[in-house]
Order: C-alpha cells, then sequence, then structure tokens
C-alpha cells in the first residue's frame, strides 16, 4: 500500500476514535458539576449518586482520551514529518495553549476524583469548575490549528519570509477559527447529552424506573435540547465560512460539479464525479446559493473550476455531509418529542419516546464522525488548504501497512474494554446505592 | 527591547526544563510500573496497592508533561523534530505503544469497585509496557549523542550504549519511585519499598559505570565533553549527589534521600545538555540551526509564563491534597 494511503487511514481512525473519548471529555464534566450542584444546594441525594456514577465513567473515558490523544501528538510528527516541518512552528502556538489547558484538566480531575474523602463538599464540587473550563478550552483551541490548516491566514509569509511569521495573529485571528471552534464544541456537549439519554433509556426499557434513571434522563435531555437547537445554527454559519474560505469543499459537499447561478440545494442523493451528475437527489431551486451567500440568485463556484486530480473524495464528502445534517434534524426532533412528551403528557414516559430517546446518541456520535469526515476529506488533495499538499506531507518510512494494521487492533482492544468495563459501572450503579 | 535575546538558547533552556518536571513526575509514574511488574515477596499485593494509589490522583498530570515537551520539540525545533521522527521511526511508534497500553492498563485494571486487580493480564500489562518505554526512551535519548546514522536503526538506538542507557533510565526511575513510595507508605511496606530503592540505586550505578566504559568508543563527543573542564564539575556533582542520596536512605534518612534522588537525576540530565551543546542531535543538528524563526519561537515562548501562573498553583494544590499525608482508605472512591 502506498504511504500515503496508509498514512491517511491511519490518522483518520485515531482521530476517529480520540473523538469519541474527547466528546465525552467535554460534555461529561459539565454534567457531573450540574448534578453535584443541585445536589449541594439541597437537592435529592441521587443527584450526588449520579455525580459519582458519572465521574467513574468519565475517569475511564478521560484516560483513554488522554492515550489516545497522545497517539494523536505522536502521529503528527510520525506519520506527516513534512507538515509539521513547513507548520510546526505556526500550530504549535495552538497546541502549546492547549497543554495548559490539558494540565488544568488533568490535575483537577485528579482532584475530582480521588478527592471525594479529602475536600469538603462545596471544596469538591469547586475542583469540577476548571474541568468544565479545561475540557472546552482544549476543544476550542485545538480547533485553532485545524481551522488554520482549512484557511491558512499568513501563509504566504509562512512560505516567502517565515521570520516574519507570527502564529499567535495565524491561528487566532483566523475568522474560520471561531466559527469552528463553537459548532463542533457544542457537537461534542450534544453527544454527551444525547448518549447518556441513551443510555438512561436502555435502562428503563428494561425496566429500571427510579429516581436515578429519571434524574439523569432530565438533566441529559437539559444539555442534549440545548445543544441540538444550536447545532443547525451553528452548522449554517459553517456553510457560510466554508462557502467563503473553501468553495471547492463547499462544491464537494454539495456535488456542485459545475459553475451556476441560483444553484439548487440537494437533499440525499449518490454523486456520480465521472458523470458529474447526482443520482436520486430531492432539489430545491436556488437553495444552495441562498443558503451559502444569502440571495437564491448567487453564482456557487463548482468543482469544474479546479482540474478533476484536485478533486476531494465528491462521494463520500456529500454523503458524510447529508448524514450529518439528517442527524442534527432528527436530533432536534427526538429533543422537542421528549420535552413536549413531558408537558402534555404528564411526564410518563412511553415506549416510542424511549425508542427514539435510545436511538439519539447513535445519531449523535455518527454527525459528530460524518462531519469531521466533511471537513477533513472534503480538504483534500491539501494538507494545509492550498499551501501544501497531503502527498508532499508524508514520512518516507517503510512498512506503515504493518504498523496500520497493529494500531488497528490495538485500537479495537482498547474500544471492546472500555465498553465492558463502562457495562460493569452500569451494573454497579445500584450495588452504589445500596451501599450508600 | 528583545531583540537581542537568543531565543534559540531560550527555547532549548525551556525544554530542557520541561524534560526535567517530565522525568522527575513522568518518570517516577514509570518507575512505578517496574516495581509494580517486579513486585515480590509476602506483601506484594501491599506493594501493588500502594503503587496504585500513589499514581491515581497525579498520574495523568504528570503524562502531559510528555505532551508539553513534545509540542515544545515540534514548535521550536522543527528542524531537528523532522530528523527525529523519521530517523526514529520505529523506537517513538514502540514507545507510543508503550504509553497507549501502560495509560490504559493503569485505569483497566483500576476500574469498578471489585476491579480486575493488579494480578490481572491488564495488571501486568501496565508494568511491563512501562519498564520497555523507558529503556526505549533512555535507549532514543542517546541516539541522538552517539553521533551514529539515525536512519541505521542498530548503529543508533541499538547500540550496545543506547541500551545501557536504556537500562539506565529503567533502574533510575525505579529508584525515583520507590524513594517517592518510601514517604507514602509505613511500618513494614515503607521498608520493603527502602530495600528496593537501594537495589535499583546499585543497579544505575553499575549502569552508569558501564555507560560511562562504552562512551569514549560509541559517544566519543558526549565523552569529551563531559570530562571537559566546564562541565566536569556539573557531571560530579550528580555522581556526589548520587552517593548522598544512596547514603541518606541506607541511613533510614528517607525524606533526604527521596529530595536527593531528584536533584541527582535533574543535575544529570543537565550536565546531559550541557555536554550535548551546541548539539540537539550530534552531529549536524545545532540549537541554533534547527529552530524555528525568532518571531514564532519569541511569541510560543510568551504563551508560557502565562500558562505556569495556571499550572504551578493547580499542582502545588494537587500534591498538598494527596502527597505528604499518607492515602485514606476509600481514596480510589466516593464514600459520602
Ligand atoms: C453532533 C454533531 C453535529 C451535528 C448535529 C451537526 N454537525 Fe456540523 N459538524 C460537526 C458536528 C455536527 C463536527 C464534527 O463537529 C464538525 C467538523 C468540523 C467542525 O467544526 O465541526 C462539523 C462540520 C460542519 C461543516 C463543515 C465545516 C468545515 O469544513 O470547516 C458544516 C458546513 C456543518 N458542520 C454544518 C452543519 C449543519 C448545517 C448542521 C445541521 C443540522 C450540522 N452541521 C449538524
Ligand atoms: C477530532 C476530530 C477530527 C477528526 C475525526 C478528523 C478526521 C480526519 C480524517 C478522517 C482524516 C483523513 C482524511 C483523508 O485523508 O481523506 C484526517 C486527516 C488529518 N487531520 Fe483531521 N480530524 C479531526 C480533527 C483534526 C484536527 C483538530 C487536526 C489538527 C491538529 C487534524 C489534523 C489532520 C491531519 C494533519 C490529517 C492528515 C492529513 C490529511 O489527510 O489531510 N484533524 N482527519
Ligand atoms: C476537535 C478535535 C479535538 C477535540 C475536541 C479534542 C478534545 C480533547 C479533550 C477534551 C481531551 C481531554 C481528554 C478527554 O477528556 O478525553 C483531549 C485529550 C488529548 N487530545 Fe484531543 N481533541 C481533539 C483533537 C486532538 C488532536 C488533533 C490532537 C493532537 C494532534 C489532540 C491531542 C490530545 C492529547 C495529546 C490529549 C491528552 C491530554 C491529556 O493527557 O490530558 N487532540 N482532547
Amino acid at each position: 500500500m502506498e504511504n500515503l494511503v496508509a498514512a491517511r487511514i491511519q490518522m483518520g481512525f485515531t482521530l476517529g476514535f480520540h473523538m469519541l473519548f474527547a466528546a465525552f471529555g467535554v460534555g461529561f464534566p459539565l454534567l457531573m458539576v450540574l448534578a453535584e450542584g443541585m445536589a449541594l444546594r439541597g437537592g435529592p441525594a441521587h443527584y450526588l449518586k449520579l455525580a459519582q456514577i458519572w465521574g467513574k465513567a468519565n475517569a475511564l473515558l478521560f484516560a483513554v482520551g488522554a492515550v489516545s490523544g497522545t497517539a494523536l501528538a505522536f502521529e503528527l510528527g510520525l506519520l506527516w514529518p513534512g507538515f509539521m516541518l513547513l507548520a510546526g512552528s505556526t500550530i504549535g502556538a495552538g497546541f502549546a495553549s492547549e497543554a495548559f489547558a490539558f494540565f488544568i484538566e488533568a490535575i483537577f480531575i485528579g482532584l475530582y476524583l480521588y478527592g471525594w474523602n479529602r475536600l469538603s463538599p462545596l471544596g469538591h464540587w469547586l475542583t469540577g469548575i476548571p474541568i468544565v473550563i479545561g475540557g472546552m478550552a482544549s476543544a476550542a483551541l485545538v480547533v485553532s490549528v485545524d481551522a488554520w490548516m482549512q484557511h491558512p491566514v499568513g501563509a504566504a509569509s509562512l512560505l516567502r519570509t517565515p521570520a516574519r511569521a507570527a502564529p499567535l495573529a495565524m491561528l487566532f485571528q483566523n475568522p474560520h477559527w471561531p466559527v469552528m471552534a463553537l459548532h463542533a464544541t457544542i457537537a461534542c456537549l450534544a453527544a454527551t447529552g444525547f448518549t447518556l439519554a441513551t443510555v438512561y433509556a436502555m435502562g428503563m426499557l428494561r425496566g429500571r424506573r427510579d429516581e436515578i434513571h429519571k434524574a439523569g434522563l432530565r438533566i441529559a435531555m437539559v444539555l442534549a435540547t440545548g445543544s441540538a437547537i444550536l447545532m443547525p445554527l451553528t452548522g449554517d454559519m459553517s456553510g457560510k465560512a466554508v462557502a467563503a474560505f473553501q468553495p471547492t469543499k463547499l462544491a464537494a459537499m454539495e456535488s456542485q460539479f459545475r459553475t451556476q447561478t441560483a444553484a439548487p440545494l440537494r437533499i440525499g442523493g449518490l454523486p456520480d464525479p465521472k458523470a458529474r451528475t447526482v443520482n436520486y437527489a430531492l432539489e430545491i431551486p436556488g437553495g444552495l446559493s441562498w443558503l451559502a451567500y444569502g440571495r437564491s440568485s448567487a453564482r456557487v463556484v463548482g468543482l469544474d473550476h479546479v482540474r478533476t486530480a484536485d478533486w476531494p473524495d465528491v462521494p463520500v464528502t456529500h454523503v458524510s455531509f447529508q448524514v450529518m445534517v439528517g442527524a442534527g434534524l432528527l436530533m432536534v426532533v427526538i429533543a422537542l418529542y421528549y420535552w413536549w412528551n413531558m408537558r402534555s403528557r404528564g411526564g410518563g414516559l412511553t415506549r416510542s419516546l424511549l425508542g427514539a430517546l435510545v436511538a439519539g446518541g447513535p445519531l449523535a456520535f455518527f454527525a459528530l464522525e460524518t462531519g469531521w469526515m466533511v471537513t477533513e476529506v472534503g480538504r483534500q488533495p491539501w494538507v494545509v488548504y492550498g499551501v501544501q499538499r497531503t502527498a508532499d506531507a508524508v514520512t518516507p518510512a517503510h512498512d506503515l501497512l504493518g504498523y496500520l494494521i497493529g494500531y488497528a487492533l490495538l485500537y479495537l482492544l482498547l474500544g471492546t474494554t472500555v465498553i465492558w468495563l463502562l457495562r460493569r459501572v452500569e451494573r454497579e450503579a445500584p450495588a452504589l446505592e445500596e451501599a450508600a | 527591547m528583545t531583540a537581542g535575546v537568543p531565543w534559540p538558547d531560550v527555547a532549548w533552556l525551556v525544554a530542557v526544563a520541561a524534560m526535567t518536571a517530565y522525568m522527575l513526575l513522568g518518570g517516577a509514574d514509570f518507575g512505578g510500573g517496574v516495581w509494580d511488574l517486579f513486585a515480590w515477596g509476602q506483601d506484594a499485593a501491599l506493594q501493588r496497592r500502594a503503587i496504585a494509589r500513589a499514581m491515581g490522583p497525579v498520574w495523568e498530570a504528570n503524562h502531559v508533561w510528555l505532551i508539553f515537551l513534545l509540542i515544545l520539540l515540534f514548535t521550536l525545533f522543527p528542524i531537528a523534530f523532522h530528523r527525529l521522527v523519521i530517523g526514529l521511526y520505529l523506537p517513538l511508534n514502540l514507545v507510543l505503544l508503550g504509553i497507549i497500553l501502560r495509560g490504559a492498563a493503569f485505569v483497566f485494571r483500576a476500574h469498578g469497585r471489585r476491579g480486575i486487580g493488579p494480578q490481572s493480564t491488564w495488571g501486568r500489562t501496565f508494568g511491563a509496557a512501562s519498564s520497555l518505554t523507558v529503556v526505549l526512551l533512555g535507549a532514543s535519548l542517546a541516539a541522538t549523542s552517539s553521533g551514529g546514522d539515525l536512519t541505521i536503526a542498530w548503529r543508533s538506538w541499538l547500540s550496545p550504549f543506547a541500551i545501557v542507557t536504556g537500562l539506565f533510565a529503567l533502574s533510575a526511575t525505579a529508584y525515583l519511585a520507590a524513594t517517592y513510595l518510601t514517604l507514602e507508605a509505613s511500618g513494614g511496606l515503607r521498608k520493603t519499598f527502602r530495600a528496593r530503592a537501594l537495589l535499583a540505586g546499585e543497579a544505575a550505578g553499575l549502569a552508569a559505570v558501564l555507560g560511562l566504559a562504552l562512551m569514549p568508543f560509541e559517544a566519543p563527543r558526549l565523552f569529551l565533553r563531559l570530562v571537559a573542564p566546564d562541565v566536569l564539575g556539573l557531571a560530579l556533582l550528580a555522581a556526589g549527589l548520587g552517593a548522598g542520596s544512596y547514603a541518606s536512605l541506607r541511613a533510614g534518612q528517607d525524606r533526604l534521600g527521596r529530595s536527593l534522588a531528584a536533584a541527582t537525576l535533574s543535575v544529570l540530565l543537565w550536565s546531559w545538555a550541557a555536554a550535548q551543546w551546541p548539539y540537539i542531535i550530534y552531529p549536524g543538528f545545532t540549537v541554533r540551526g534547527s529552530a524555528a524563526p525568532a518571531l514564532a519561537v519569541r511569541q510560543v515562548l510568551t504563551l508560557v509564563p502565562f500558562g505556569l501562573v495556571l499550572l504551578l498553583p493547580s499542582l502545588w494544590l494537587l500534591f498538598h491534597v494527596f502527597k505528604g499525608r499518607l492515602p485514606i482508605d476509600g481514596d480510589a472512591g466516593p464514600a459520602r
């Protein structure tokens, strides 16, 4: 296998794997702090138990998040030495600030998890706050690096007069960064909220309708709903940013093969890059022009403005985008269904509602992963958009396929062990209840 | 105002400082893994428990030093970093594998109310991966000093000198960990860890002598610089501190022994850095020649003090809450 292909696959699944855990790293602390805070303010004791159970699950997820993140930090160099040679000194400013966020997160996670008997109740609750801030800050900061790869502000000076390249401005005055940071961080909150709702809804379907399950579901749905509603709004901002900075990616997302005024919005469908057509799509006339530029008559640049060799993988980008948006809209529907049910049905949780809630977690993670596929695959063949080709960044080392297989097996092992252990945490939850 | 500042040199100092922090904090956690693997005697289960308790709250924070160091390297010295990740592709992948396995194994085995336990496969994985990773880290460091071609594997990180350096790293971190553990245990367990420390100290001394004997042949420049008048003092200081640490432990002065152990390894690392100067990878890559442009270095380095303002008080809190007092029963989980 070619180095480029092997390295891309390895990077893709390491990032995809990390993302599963990182999302909880952003969302879980917020839920723990909410639950423990409610218990502190005189709420029922099962809120405290929730915080403790979630803390345990979070300990496991955080550790795997940390090791898979370490793998990423190594692999950026090991797989993409050319990229790091060009851009290491620029993106380092983002990673260095992120490292301090990691420190804060890791330190206070230690205090939180092991400090139940050493700190006062208020003191313990307070150690949760820096975890929340650290998790969100590390997500937002690492995204500054990715946003720069999408829209490399200042790259011209990096190439021509490296001595004048100023990393802080390049990373943090990039207009693409806040847009991405917002959408990507809220996505992590949505994924955590919906996944917990899935867990509690599954428990209830198996007849465990105790207070812990009800309270857990309620807190999870508060987070899930708030973030689900924000996803289409921030996603629209992301779409407009892509239209402005990466016209080729937008064209791939929408399968817009030719440059056109009043471009239609295509919903669903399977693009055929050879024939330059899209099959089975529902077309809304002028929809894309309107969404991207606010005028239904606006001109949208198509894939035809670049050589075919410079196209990203159009079917993958397009289908991933459709899946993310579709999942995002379904998530909003599920959240509204829950609150409608709680209001007008007096809170009786029907089996059909619980069934819908069970689907929420997987949908959110599908959206999260396909969203990153859109972003990363849609950027190809560039690693730094318009500046450095992915093929020029890859390592010259040998036998990449062997490493790829090795890491794939390793992640498989870690993934299955985590799931097995999490189920133990879940099953032990009643034991915790008895012990207290 | 900043025009006259030699930014690459400052960058190197910061990197060596981060390396020191990782060695003293993360290194001890590797040493904990070594003692977990080699726990023997009637109180073996207690030893493992003490190690798990000592590491539990702090290991993730200690681990971040490695990430920080890695980031500093590719940010401040992208040219040398480029050489390292290509030349040491295999050992660095193995280091990564070891780090993934030990981190995951450490939480996996500790998990659940009736944990899987230290004797499980994950327990052994934690110990074995920790031990192998330290050896590889030591060997990789030696490879940057020996002047061999990094791309010829057996010439650089598999040379006798590199392997002895790796074994030195293994015994030194084990020594460090055991001296820390004496202060986290009482009674018989404390005696056990003291005996372990002495054993590791002897092994480290032996490896050091062997390494010194190989150095003139395998890392001649490093050797010449190490015995040059401007570096020799530092190296002798490290040796003296090491002997002092060992003697204090012998005399039952655990607290002094631990402080001197940390001082020994720090001064030793600094002697290496001084002897290695002006190179980052010998030959071919000097600190000044492989640094990022001054503006980039300056911008990243100005972030560091701001970060430290947040980091240092938090670290103090962490160690204040968990260290210096014996562990409480139930530390690993909620009991209120
Ligand atoms: C829970 C997850 C989730 C949900 C429900 C959505 N997204 Fe999303 N989306 C992500 C999770 C995500 C992501 C994985 O987090 C990405 C990848 C990069 C980024 O910034 O966020 C992303 C990227 C991303 C991009 C590409 C940005 C780029 O390449 O720079 C666009 C245009 C959208 N999204 C648009 C939407 C729209 C219109 C949604 C309407 C429902 C939507 N997203 C829901
Ligand atoms: C965490 C969410 C992310 C996911 C799931 C993700 C996913 C992916 C995928 C699927 C690829 C392979 C794409 C392809 O080759 O076609 C990739 C490539 C890559 N990503 Fe990301 N990515 C994420 C975030 C980031 C961030 C924040 C950075 C920046 C630090 C980054 C840097 C890279 C690099 C350097 C490559 C390799 C070069 C390339 O193939 O373009 N990614 N990522
Ligand atoms: C948008 C994408 C990303 C998000 C949201 C994210 C978020 C996080 C979070 C919240 C953590 C804390 C651990 C946890 O809770 O699981 C974490 C850990 C980590 N991440 Fe990521 N990350 C992303 C991408 C990356 C990339 C691209 C890299 C490296 C190139 C990276 C490197 C790391 C490292 C080294 C850690 C371990 C830190 C520790 O030991 O505490 N992450 N990440």
